[in-house]
């Protein structure tokens, strides 16, 4: 028996609105299955289940907003027949409701992200704040115009909020996203405040440490293009691919980069999830997790990739890829960038950048050349690891990539 | 079109009634040679003879219960009880004869009976003979209760009561009596099954019936001189209420003021604020308020009754308030 909550999908996440689900209750699903949809500021995300058993109950409706760490369904397991409730559904409805009663939860520098395993859920403790006094019409407008109660004045009896009042604001919005950007569709506005928590919560609590490393990629690209001249076009493989394997390997070889930071406590992670920072052509960006990228092949590595820029850019994201990065890797050489000095996305404790390759003069044994050069970063949390571990990654980085045969 | 009074208006709908169809009669207290203690069946004695206007003893168990006897017979009955308070002493033929009839005798014996009666405070004939009972009567099923308020349907629901074939109460507001109108020479049958739309409006429901619709219509009148347009919803049937009408009107609005002259607790003000949380909660920009009369044996001083009552004052500031006005 365990209780399928609401998971964390980021460390700014406070709430998802339940879009579908997969299962019905009686229904048997093994750990891995996507069972239900969820849509964040991020977009919409599969959730998968982390256990096998049985669908017991559902808890949550589609269209509801619950806070992060409600339980939305109970999975029992195979040889557990009794069900016993959980703990009322802490359920926020309907969606405007949610917004000042949730917002004021104190974003804890101890949130991590991945709270998806049902053995370390916790239950979501709601401060207790006076109730927002709105009316009921009032509130089903501004859970239709997406519009957050806590940011209306109202005008009412006792400061309650009318229809007025929602319509007022929700005109002034308008207004504002017509002036700034138009046809910006709410949910970017939404990512771009998650950016900004999560970016703004790093530099104030992490501190920073940037190193930067020369790479000559010679050797890299000519394996590279040699390789690709064997493979048909459908199979060719991106630069980005074996810098994903070699900052892979690399952490393998200091794992202290690899994981978390989390209570005051660093914690590294044994599996490698890379998260790589896919932009949206819309604007803002997602960093989907590449599982166990050190162990992947090549060709799995592009495939993956492949896979998860098309469904990121369509907004279809499993739950899993967007809470198990133990680190980022940010990749912005094709905007033509040389270097790039990233911020940690907490509770993460470090962020590779890569800028664009670039022939560059290469002094090498005495003798002055021109080399293809890619200039890598890493953004550390000095509260994790030293410069010296960093100096280590990126040393280990670069010997990969001039052994590009074996990535 | 000829200008009648609501008196008037029912006589004519008593005389239509015996005229077409001669099972139907009057009894009552007073109301043959008096001609009725309102003047309702002034003349109507000497047009049917006693044997269809029939003086009756004081004893309103008695006649009802006759009533019920008659058309269990097959007669159509009109029975008249001079006010809602004394038609206490025939609830229990109301209530446990006419209403369950059909139901005790599994469906065979119907009691196509129509009770009239005046109801009522503002005339100034105390705590006796005042009372709006009309919501406890809409309490009850098995009956249908009607609350004609305009001289139209003073004229036109008797015989669609009479049609009916359960007991029908028509409750008639005693200060309305005198109220004249423009009615068609033709004016004939009308339902009794829709609340009506008395005055359209945007911004605020009034839900009212009786007495309390003309005040309404009145505070709506000068509302609407301030820039507050409030709907008038009349609901002519308090049972069975007609939720169709109001509640699409609260729908538009999305708020509700109910005006009632009966007593607050437990009225049919009570049922009408329910019905409007249970099917139109989310529609609700501001709590659905009430005016009602005031909990108190009705005064006999004339100030005090007046004090006791919905007044136009109190709706037009309430529905201010209501508007944030």
């Amino acid at each position: 028996m365990s209780e399928f909550i609401m998971p964390s999908l980021g460390a700014d996440m406070e709430t998802g609105i339940l879009v579908e689900w997969n299962v019905e209750p009686g229904d048997r699903v093994k750990r891995g299955d996507i069972i239900a949809v969820v849509e964040t500021d991020k977009g919409v995300i599969e959730i998968e289940v982390f256990e096998d058993g049985v669908v017991d109950e559902i808890l949550v409706q589609p269209g509801e907003e619950v806070a992060v760490g409600t339980v939305m369904a109970i999975i029992r397991s195979e040889e557990v027949t009794a069900a016993k409730k959980p703990p009322a559904v802490e359920a926020v409805r309907p969606k405007p409701s949610t917004g000042p009663v949730i917002k004021q939860a104190p974003a804890g520098p101890e949130e991590k992200p991945s709270l998806v395993q049902p053995a370390e859920a916790r239950p979501l403790i709601l401060p207790t704040k006076k109730r927002l006094k709105a009316s009921p019409l009032a509130r089903k407008l501004a859970a239709e115009l997406g519009i957050d109660l806590g940011t209306v004045p109202g005008t009412g009896p006792d400061g309650a909020i009318n229809q007025a009042d929602v319509e007022r604001v929700a005109q002034a919005q308008k207004a504002t996203e017509k002036a700034a950007k138009p046809a910006a569709a709410e949910f970017r506005v939404g990512m771009r405040q998650a950016i900004a928590a999560a970016m703004a919560r790093s530099n104030r609590e992490i501190p920073h440490y940037y190193l930067e490393k020369r790479i000559d990629m010679s050797r890299a690209l000519q394996w590279l293009e040699a390789e690709n001249r064997r493979r048909s076009v459908k199979e060719r493989l991106l630069p980005a691919v074996l810098l994903i394997k070699a900052v892979a390997l690399a952490l393998g070889d200091v794992p202290e980069l690899n994981g978390y930071w989390i209570d005051d406590q660093h914690q590294p992670r044994k599996e490698i999830h890379i998260g790589f920072a896919i932009s949206l052509r819309q604007g803002g960006l997602v960093t989907p997790a590449i599982h166990h990228a050190d162990l992947k092949s090549l060709d799995e590595l592009m495939a993956t990739l492949d896979d998860l820029i098309t469904r990121t850019r369509a907004g279809r994201l499993r739950s899993s890829e967007m809470t198990d990065a133990t680190i980022t890797l940010t990749h912005l050489g094709d905007l033509g960038v040389e270097k790039v000095y990233g911020v940690i996305y907490p509770p993460q404790v470090a962020l590779v950048g890569l800028g664009k390759i670039t022939e560059a003069p290469w002094a090498e044994n005495g003798l002055l050349g021109v080399r293809p050069v890619l200039t890598a970063t890493l953004a550390a949390d000095h509260r994790a690891t030293d410069g010296r571990q960093g100096a280590k990654f990126l040393e280990a980085f670069n010997h990969y990539l001039q052994e590009p045969d074996k990535l | 079109m000829m200008k009648i009074t609501y008196r008037v208006a029912v006589r004519e709908a008593i005389r239509e009634a015996m005229h077409k169809d001669d099972r139907v009669f009057l009894m009552g207290e007073d109301v043959g040679r008096y001609g009725g203690c309102f003047a309702i069946s002034k003349g109507l004695l000497d047009e049917f003879g006693p044997e269809r206007i029939r003086d009756t003893p004081l004893s309103e168990s008695g006649f009802t219960g006759a009533g019920i006897g008659a058309a269990l017979g097959g007669m159509r009955p009109i029975v008249e009880v001079m006010t809602v308070n004394f038609s206490l002493l025939a609830a229990d033929q109301i209530l446990n004869t006419a209403a369950t009839y059909l139901h005790m005798s599994g469906g065979l014996f119907n009691v196509p009976l129509v009770i009239r009666m005046s109801t009522g405070g503002g005339k100034q004939l105390a705590a006796q003979h005042s009372h709006s009972l009309e919501g406890w009567y809409a309490h009850i099923p098995g009956i249908k209760v009607l609350a004609p308020a305009t001289v139209e349907d003073a004229r036109g629901m008797l015989w669609t009561a009479l049609e009916d074939p359960d007991p029908v109460l028509i409750f008639e507001n005693a200060t309305l009596l005198n109220m004249e109108a423009e009615l068609p020479e033709d004016a004939g049958p009308v339902d009794i099954d829709r609340a009506q739309v008395r005055r359209p409006g945007r911004d605020v429901t009034i839900i009212t019936y009786g007495a309390g619709l003309f005040k309404s219509l009145e505070a709506a009148k000068v509302l609407a001189g301030e820039g507050i347009e409030a709907e008038v919803v009349d609901l002519r049937t308090l049972r069975p209420l007609d939720n169709e009408t109001f509640l699409p009107s609260v729908d538009k609005t999305h708020r509700a003021l109910i005006v009632d002259e009966g007593w607050r607790s437990g009225g049919i003000s009570a049922e009408i604020s329910a019905r409007i949380m249970e099917e139109a909660f989310y529609e609700l920009d501001a709590p659905v308020e009430r005016i009602c009369g005031a909990e108190v044996p009705m005064p006999y001083a004339r100030h005090m009754e007046q004090a006791a009552l919905p007044q136009v004052e109190t709706i037009i500031a309430t529905i201010k308030r209501m508007m944030g006005a």
